[in-house]
């Protein structure tokens, strides 16, 4: 009993939201220019960090004369927004400040984005165009079972449901029976939340003896975490939604970069506010669109924080040509896979250094370890295996315990989500050329 | 008095008390005591053996992590009372004990208890002072 979208008519008739998408191209080039003339203008401006590389190589603002020109401008990574904790790249006043989120960085030390009223305003409008590219739109009861806090997932799909005019559920994440019990109750059309936490949905259901088919949800917009189009296929065959990927992350504004429309042919970038480009992750070197490498986004009007040319390491390829579905928007490829080691568990950002960090907290060395993923009833599951070494290695049971204890409390800090932690016996973590495999990942996609 | 203890960190999996027990009888050293401190995960496996320095070089060298630790064995008649006697008199002496475990002598009438002490030279003196008989390691690995 899945309604089908709406009427036909509906789907070639543009969302108001969605106008911005079809600027042409020509337009939409020019008013990237300018507002990257400005984004930059205000990051040089502001932004000592920035300053003092444009300084190193010779270059102004006014040296950004063509979109090609983004070029030569320094490259933001990750380990700048961590260095400069918690403020240091901020480029307004702390008093135009409205909201801060937190994401995880490299090390135990977390990153914090910041957002303008300003800013919060264009994250709400292309978290609408999402949604709104789903074919989603006032009348739909819209769920959502991304966190809500601190994390950007939750509140960034909040309040672009709510500006579409749709219903919304916030029901963050978790408690599953709750989750399937207020679709059905409340006759939810749409679903926000991680890819395998959806599948977990499914099963759930099963379990309570329920058909999610029989259910009135017909799309579910996934994303958080990298999945695969046999994924997608296997959603939509269990559930008889249509599946929508989006992309985001904290450090350009959150949910909302990028989504898919509904020819699932690609994500379709926002460019009007996110300029991306392609990059050889080695060299730097800019890519043809077509060709595969690291993503780079230009935050082109952000206020609060600016982020030039930040260097995602997702990879994936600028797609050519345009969208059957009209948009002049260019899109990039699903994402598969990172150009650094970072791992994503429930949807957030772990790095294996960051177990390093806490387990040298704790013990002063580092042992061993290795980090084994899993997903059980679609739900990720994190272990910790710890080789126990001479130094930790005591004859009283107690000690173990407590360093168990120890350990146990600075990963949950460090890593803001619980893992199991294995204490396992010295040289039983299996090692390639004298080096441990630190991530075995078990999940299938 | 001292008796030297060997300690190894196990996990609690089938086959992980088997491995360590075989490769000491190939080394040809005699296990006298065998204890296991454990948890649902793992555990810490407790040897007295005929030979603790072969016992430590021997495991080391199976890429296990080995703790030597030093004990002191208090003989218990086997009789009724002979444990609460020995227990009562530690009692008085207000030591910190870690640990203990208990076995019986097969070849006597004697029961012999293993104390882990925070201090052990603390500990010998008192228990000494209260008149409590301590093994040496010699008494306690004759054959």
């Amino acid at each position: 009993m899945n309604s089908t979208m709406e009427s036909e008519s509906n789907v070639a008739t543009i969302h108001p939201a969605s106008e911005p998408d079809y600027l042409p191209v020509a337009e939409l080039r020019k008013l990237q220019l300018q507002r990257l003339q400005a984004v930059v203008t205000r990051a040089w401006q502001h932004v000592k960090l920035f300053r003092s590389r444009m300084d190193e190589r010779g270059l102004s603002p006014e040296d950004v004369r063509s979109l090609d020109d983004i070029q030569k401008l320094p490259f933001t990574k990750k380990v700048d927004l961590r260095d400069t904790y918690p403020f240091g790249l901020i480029a307004s006043p702390m008093e135009d400040v409205v909201r801060l989120h937190v994401s995880s960085g490299t090390t135990g030390k977390p990153i914090v984005v910041a957002y303008t009223k300003q800013d919060l305003d264009v994250w709400t409008s292309v978290a609408m165009r999402c949604l709104a590219g789903c074919g989603l739109h006032r009348g739909d009861i819209i769920q959502i079972a991304y966190g809500y806090g601190l994390f950007t997932g939750g509140l960034g799909a909040h309040y672009g449901a709510e500006a579409l005019g749709a219903t919304v559920v916030p029901a963050s994440a978790g408690k599953a029976d709750r989750q399937i019990m207020l679709m059905k109750d409340f006759g939810v059309t749409a679903m926000c939340c991680t890819p395998s936490y959806f599948l977990h949905l499914i099963e759930c259901a099963e379990s309570m003896g329920l058909d999610m088919k029989d259910l009135p949800i017909r799309a579910g917009i996934f994303g958080a975490e990298p999945w695969t189009d046999s994924m997608r296929k296997h959603i939509e065959k269990k559930s008889g939604i249509e599946a929508f990927d989006i992309y985001g992350l904290s450090e350009i504004i959150g949910p909302g970069v990028g989504c898919e429309c509904r020819q699932h042919d690609g994500l379709h970038i926002f460019e009007d506010h996110f300029y991306p480009e392609v990059i050889d992750p080695e060299t730097g070197e800019t890519q043809p669109d077509g060709s595969e490498g690291e993503l780079v986004l230009t935050t082109l009007n952000k206020q609060a924080m600016p982020m030039i040319r930040y260097r995602t390491r997702d990879i994936t390829r600028i797609l050519p040509g345009v969208c059957a579905c009209g948009r002049t928007l260019r899109r990039i490829d699903r994402i598969g896979r990172r150009s650094d080691d970072m791992i994503i568990v429930r949807g957030i950002n772990i790095f294996p250094s960051q177990v390093e960090t806490a387990l040298l907290a704790v013990e002063g060395t580092l042992p061993h370890y290795q980090i084994v993923l899993t997903r059980e009833h679609g739900l990720d599951k994190m272990e910790v295996r710890v080789e126990v070494t001479a130094q930790m290695f005591t004859d009283k049971i107690g000690a173990l315990q407590s360093l168990h204890d120890k350990l146990q409390g600075a990963l949950d800090r460090v890593l803001g989500i619980r893992v199991r932690i294995s204490l396992v016996e010295a040289n039983t973590i299996e090692r390639s050329e004298g080096k441990a495999k630190r991530v075995i990942d078990r999940r299938s996609l | 008095m001292k008796i030297h203890q060997i300690s190894l960190f196990i996990e609690n999996k089938p086959g992980h008390i088997a491995a360590p027990a075989r490769l000491l009888a190939e080394a040809g050293v005699d296990i006298r005591a065998l204890y296991l401190a454990d948890t649902q995960q793992y555990g810490i496996l407790l040897f007295i053996v005929s030979d603790w320095e072969k016992a430590e070089k021997t495991l080391e060298a199976h890429g296990y992590v080995v703790k030597v630790t030093d004990v002191l064995a208090i003989i218990v008649t086997d009789r009724p009372g002979g444990l609460a006697d020995v227990l009562g008199a530690l009692d008085g002496t207000g030591l910190n004990i870690e640990y203990m475990y208990a076995f019986s002598d097969v070849r006597g009438d004697e029961a012999i208890l293993i104390f882990r002490f925070a201090d052990t030279d603390a500990a010998i003196a008192s228990l000494q002072a209260a008149g409590v008989k301590l093994m040496t390691s010699k008494e306690l690995l004759k054959n």
